[in-house]
């Protein structure tokens, strides 16, 4: 039985795994040139350089994996940051003032559909190369996922339990702040959990064009010296640390939320 | 003087579908004084919960006019609790929060909600149930809670909207009782909708029995029955069979009329 069990806690890593012994055996059966696809190998040897400086084959960036990600990181939290707090402002007000939601809402529906991506250019002529045009780009691509969650928690928020706070005496402000804003805060954190994805998207992509650090940084820097090792090491740290970052996020959810532990089909998950 | 008066008080709809106006209520005329507890007692759609809703401020009569304690109503307040038909608890609250959530409103400071909440939660007999959340909870257990939370408000009144409607029998009988006992033993005035009459016999010091479409008072009925109540005395019976004739004679009145 405990044998058993054990093997069941191995489940996630048999998919890796195969993965990562598939794709050494391709790497170094010669099918390809060995620089087109480096084996797992060869980019951990160059990650574990790059992160504390062991032969320095990485050259400049030899030990220098913890600045470049904490430069990626800052820019993550600045822009998520201030989506969040205006996001989820917004997205109140809208969804319970329909006299706000007329006002606001066309513009910023006309707005939504541009690519954050395409503002780049005007990002850097206002912000110029720096870390600011990378959180404004962070900011625009996680603002509108939390916006729109916002909004639909709000308005899907039990009108009988605005009757019962009605009933107890609340004010507008007092309902707003003890009913309809908890209601929501499901909706909220899936509108968290898409914006922190597409925030790391987008610091990358503003660090390949608009900024001179960090991992996206790093990664355009080595394609063009065809270190295609750096460049998927610089890949996977980025996936680690936006499945740490996402996982932030769940671990607050699964505090604020502990009430929908036995309500719904897997909790808070 | 009558804790509610409710004068010439009636309710259109324009029901936008069919293009129609419908009268939900006509000329409702009903006096209840200090501790009375009254039931509003008819087939669904006679506009019951409506008039309770003008009573809560959840809606306003387009004529006539409803006072509380001599004030026009015009919105929810705290000084009617009300008790809905589904427990409409916050379900991100445990129970005591929940209980004690007008005192949450006003900005209470924690020890002093919780302690406070600790009364009406023995009261309405959850105790040791304090920090469960209401999804965690039966619907009775939940309902409980509903009348907790308008109990603590110390209401001048206290309106309930078929509270017991989705309970079962053994369940709803045991809540009568404790309602009743509740009802004693903390004083005040009660409004209770419901579509039983056996309910409304085993509650009410006056059952006002009303009809459908347009929804009037056929007749306000002082139950002078000892407490707590016989449901198989011959007099309950009595009173049973003559309600039953106002609602049967109610409804071949309709059937002539729209044949």
């Amino acid at each position: 039985m405990i044998a058993l069990a054990q093997l069941r806690k191995l489940d996630r890593y048999i998919v890796p795994a195969l993965v990562l012994a598939g794709w050494e055996a391709f790497s170094r059966s010669g099918a390809l040139p060995a620089a087109l696809l480096p084996a797992p190998s060869t980019v951990l040897w160059a990650w574990a350089d790059w992160l504390v400086g062991t032969d320095g084959n990485t050259q400049t960036y030899s030990g220098h994996w913890l600045a470049d990600m904490l430069a990626s990181l800052s820019r993550v939290a600045a822009g998520f940051a201030i989506a969040t707090v205006s996001g989820v402002g917004l997205g109140v007000a809208i969804g319970w003032s329909r006299k706000i939601e007329v006002v606001i809402e066309p513009t910023l529906q006309m707005l939504r559909p541009i690519p954050p991506v395409s503002w780049i250019p005007l990002a850097i002529i206002w912000f110029g190369i720096a870390n600011k045009p990378a959180i404004f780009l962070v900011f625009l691509g996680a603002f509108f996922p939390i916006l729109l969650n916002t909004i639909h928690g709000v308005k899907t928020c039990d009108r009988n339990l605005i009757r019962a706070g009605a009933m107890v005496g609340g004010s507008e402000r007092k309902l707003l702040r003890y009913i309809v804003v908890p209601a929501a805060m499901p909706s909220i954190f899936a509108g968290l959990r898409i914006g922190i994805g597409s925030a790391w998207m987008l610091t990358v992509t503003a660090e390949m064009v608009a900024v001179k650090s960090g991992l996206g940084y790093v990664l355009w820097d080595s394609y063009y010296f065809l270190r295609y090792d750096l460049v998927l090491a610089a890949m996977a740290s980025i996936g680690l640390l936006g499945f740490c970052s996402d996982l932030a996020i769940r671990t607050v959810m699964a505090r604020v939320l502990h009430w929908q532990r036995n309500t719904t089909l897997r909790g808070g998950e | 003087m009558a804790t509610i008066d409710i004068t010439v008080v009636s309710k259109i709809f324009t029901d936008r579908k069919r293009n129609a106006d419908v009268t939900a209520l006509a000329d409702i005329n009903l006096s209840i004084a200090r501790n009375e507890f009254v039931c509003l007692l008819g087939p669904s759609g006679c506009g019951k919960s409506t008039l309770l809703n003008m009573i809560a401020g959840f809606e306003q009569p387009s004529a006539g006019h409803v006072t509380v304690d001599g004030r026009p109503v015009t919105a929810p307040g705290a000084d009617r609790g009300v008790v809905f038909q589904h427990a409409n608890l916050m379900p991100w609250l445990p129970v005591w929060e929940n209980v004690a959530f007008h005192l949450l409103l006003g900005g209470g400071q924690k020890a002093e909600r919780r302690a406070r909440a600790q009364v009406y939660i023995d009261m309405v007999g959850l105790t040791g149930f304090e920090n469960h959340y209401p999804s965690e909870l039966s619907g009775g257990m939940n309902q409980r809670v509903g009348i907790a939370r308008a109990l603590l408000m110390n209401p001048q009144v206290i309106l309930m909207d078929e509270p017991f409607g989705a309970l079962d029998e053994q369940t709803r009988m045991d809540m009568q009782t404790e309602l009743v006992r509740i009802w004693q033993q903390h004083q005040g005035t009660i409004v209770f909708v419901t579509h039983g009459i056996d309910e409304a016999l085993t509650l009410g010091t006056h059952v006002a029995v009303m009809s459908a479409r347009p929804g009037r008072i056929v007749e306000i009925i002082p139950i002078d029955l000892p407490r707590p109540r016989d449901i198989t005395s011959p007099q309950f019976n009595a009173l049973k069979r003559h309600i039953l004739a106002l609602l049967r004679g109610e409804r071949a009145e309709q059937e002539r009329a729209s044949a």
